[in-house]
């Protein structure tokens, strides 16, 4: 698909339409106390997952952390088993035992997303050393945020995937925050694509709130990386709007988080694509109508949630050990 | 007595160290913000300064490592992780580094550095943010362990960790964070390696491991309404633990129920399972009892959590296995 083409920016619309209603309506679920486990939403951040996504095919791995629902729903996870997880329902698709930071569908290329900041970085390298020496071209994308690059992970994952010239895509979600830290709290320089230079790997910077810029960098990315040219690492600048976890909006956090949101709000990934959409000769009722499937799908997927039964305490030994195959 | 609660109390051991002694410094994630540490670091920062006590990237392994490079060479610095799951990218320095250096050089250097992190649990979290891996660390030699259970402990056992002149290990559990207790003023320390008799009694001997001395208490409470007198000991240090007081404590009842709230396999309560069942073993009348947390992972959800979690119930029905 190409950026130009007729049906890629409206699918690229629904999936950012998607991830924003679900993440808003586990949002109000967290508010309203109904559902427990610790939630990271990426509202805000969805041209990201989308547009790389949309670049992907469905053999190829991605690889996140504790903000990956939107990674989940755009590599083609199943809404209701995500949202069945985030209840700790048997019928969730970590069966209850993952909860909102643990989430997996492996048939879709997710194998797993865990919380611990960075731990996936090298996994999608292995992933791309399986590609290799498989010689499927498979692609592995690693994403990660701007916190990631500070863990010792990034830095050796970088050199093994450059050097080996492995099939990975290095995506970093620069939302300029690490839980409660602004970037500059952190780093001197405000200079992340660089980190993949001394590597030899291409680093490229790009509005991370363009779906189709993301798309596009995305699809030259795979292209080398598919060609046995090795790894390409993007940083993506974003912003994060809601909290660090959960739906509040983190007003007390950083100096200036107050500021910096009234600059990023009007450059709402979603609203900049509904624009060129509506250019394109797209009505506000059809729109209208997307958004209006979108709800319907959310609600199917809440009620799945609910209706569906918790474990039971004789299931906590399952899992443990896989069965022999 | 002044009533503090045990979070109030780690930020007073702190306060007062930072206070006395120039070399102490804080570092680690969240050192600055109240959404990792509660009310433990509460404005440390503001009292005494950002160089002093620094807020880190997210990089476990070079934060620790460089606390303890400063330690080697003077420095007293306490590293601070918000889960002891994120300690886990610290291992090389603290295992491979901190523990044996002071070996390696035949005793001429050593690492008076205290590595703090927090046993973190339950709320639907999951696998790892809720591990408590103090038999992983306590396997080390090298390593000192504690795990302060009251309030008077915890500023008492951080003072004296910082003080060792070893890599300590300080190991505190939120689930503690709002209990109240008497603290007193000033720099006093808690030795390591020393357990305490919170309750004496004849029938049967329960020691227990941080958070579980506070479900150990409730247990024996409810034990002693049945007419059943047990001796509490709240271990206190992990690595090394208190053979002298557990050992003669067991020599007079002849029972032991271990309550630590880590896995059963390869744990502390196996260790001292094994070690009073080799040396001890005339004097027991019966079959040492374990309370531990089964060994899964620990699963997010609510009921599954219900279900992997131990308390004083837990406890009390061991103690009647003994007893029987
Ligand atoms: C190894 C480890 N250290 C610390 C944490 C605590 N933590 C959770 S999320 C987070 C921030 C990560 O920031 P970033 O990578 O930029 O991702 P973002 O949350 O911005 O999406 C931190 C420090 C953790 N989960 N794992």
């Amino acid at each position: 698909m190409q950026a130009g083409n007729e049906t890629l920016r409206p699918s690229l619309w629904r999936m950012m339409s998607l991830i924003r209603a679900v993440e808003e309506r586990i949002g109000d679920l967290v508010a309203a106390k109904e559902i427990k486990t610790p939630c990271h939403l990426s509202i805000g951040q969805e041209a990201i997952a989308t547009g790389v996504c949309a670049a992907l095919d469905r053999e190829d791995t991605v690889w996140g952390g504790h903000r990956s629902h939107g990674h989940y729903l755009a590599k083609g996870g199943d809404l209701p088993a995500m949202m069945a997880e985030i209840f700790g329902k048997v019928t969730g698709c970590s069966k209850g035992r993952g909860g909102s930071m643990h989430l997996a569908a492996p048939t879709v290329g997710l194998f797993g997303t865990v919380p611990l900041v960075g731990a996936t970085i090298p996994l999608a390298v292995g992933a791309g050393l399986a590609s290799r020496l498989r010689r499927d071209h498979q692609v592995a994308v690693a994403f990660f945020g701007d916190g990631a690059t500070e863990e010792g992970h990034c830095a050796e994952s970088l050199n093994l995937a450059a050097f080996y010239h492995l099939p990975v895509l290095f995506v970093c979600e620069n939302n300029f925050y690490s839980t409660h830290m602004a970037l500059k709290e952190r780093r001197l320089k405000d200079n992340l694509a660089e980190m993949a230079q001394p590597y030899g790997i291409p680093g490229l910077c790009i509005d991370g709130n363009d779906a189709c810029a993301v798309f596009e960098a995305a699809r030259t990315a795979v292209t080398r990386a598919r060609a046995g040219e090795g790894p390409t690492f993007l940083e993506c600048r974003t912003y994060r709007w809601r909290g660090h976890v959960g739906p509040a909006w983190d007003l007390e956090v950083g100096a200036h988080r107050r500021a910096e949101l009234d600059e990023w709000l009007p450059k709402d990934p979603i609203a900049r694509l509904t624009r060129v959409l509506l250019e394109e000769g797209r009505s506000e009722q059809e729109l209208a109508g997307w958004c209006a499937a979108i709800q319907r799908e959310v609600e199917a997927a809440v009620d799945f949630a609910r209706t569906s039964p918790l474990p039971d305490d004789s299931d906590l030994f399952r899992h443990i050990y896989a069965t022999r195959r | 007595m002044r009533r503090r609660t045990y979070a109030q109390a780690i930020r007073e051991a702190h306060a007062d160290l930072l206070r006395q002694d120039p070399r102490v410094f804080v570092c680690g994630q969240g050192v600055w913000n109240p959404w990792y540490a509660g009310t433990s670091l509460q404005d440390l920062d503001k009292e005494f300064g950002r160089e002093r006590v620094f807020d880190c990237p997210v990089s476990e392994n070079a934060t620790t490592g460089a606390a303890i490079g400063a330690a080697i060479v003077g420095m007293r610095p306490i590293v601070f992780h918000a889960r002891m799951d994120f300690m886990l990218l610290a291992v090389d320095p603290i295992v491979n580094q901190a523990a044996n250096w002071s070996y390696l050089f035949g005793g001429q250097v050593n690492v008076p550095v205290v590595i703090r992190s927090v046993i973190n649990r339950g709320g639907e979290q999951g696998a790892q943010h809720s591990q408590a891996l103090q038999a992983l660390f306590a396997h080390v030699p090298g390593l000192k362990v504690v795990m302060p259970a009251t309030p008077h402990d915890a500023k008492g056992l951080l003072i004296a960790a910082v003080r060792d002149g070893n890599p300590v290990l300080y190991i505190d559990d939120r689930w503690l964070y709002e209990q109240e207790g008497d603290v007193p003023e000033g720099l006093y320390e808690v030795p390591i390696g020393a357990a305490a008799i919170r309750r004496p009694g004849k029938d049967v001997t329960l020691v227990a491991t941080s958070y579980m001395a506070a479900e150990a208490a409730k247990a024996v409470e409810q034990l002693a309404e049945r007419d059943i007198d047990v001796e509490l000991i709240d271990l206190r240090t992990i690595k090394p633990w208190d053979r002298n007081l557990l050992y003669s404590s067991v020599g007079k009842t002849g029972r032991l129920v271990i309550a630590d709230a880590a896995w059963m396999s390869g744990g502390i309560a196996a260790d001292i399972a094994a070690s009073v069942a080799g040396d001890l073993f005339h004097a027991l009348k019966a079959p040492i009892g374990r309370v531990c947390l089964p060994d899964v992972p620990a699963p997010t959800s609510a009921p599954l959590e219900r279900a992997y979690y131990v308390g004083a119930e837990d406890i009390i029905a061991t103690v009647e296995k003994v007893l029987l």
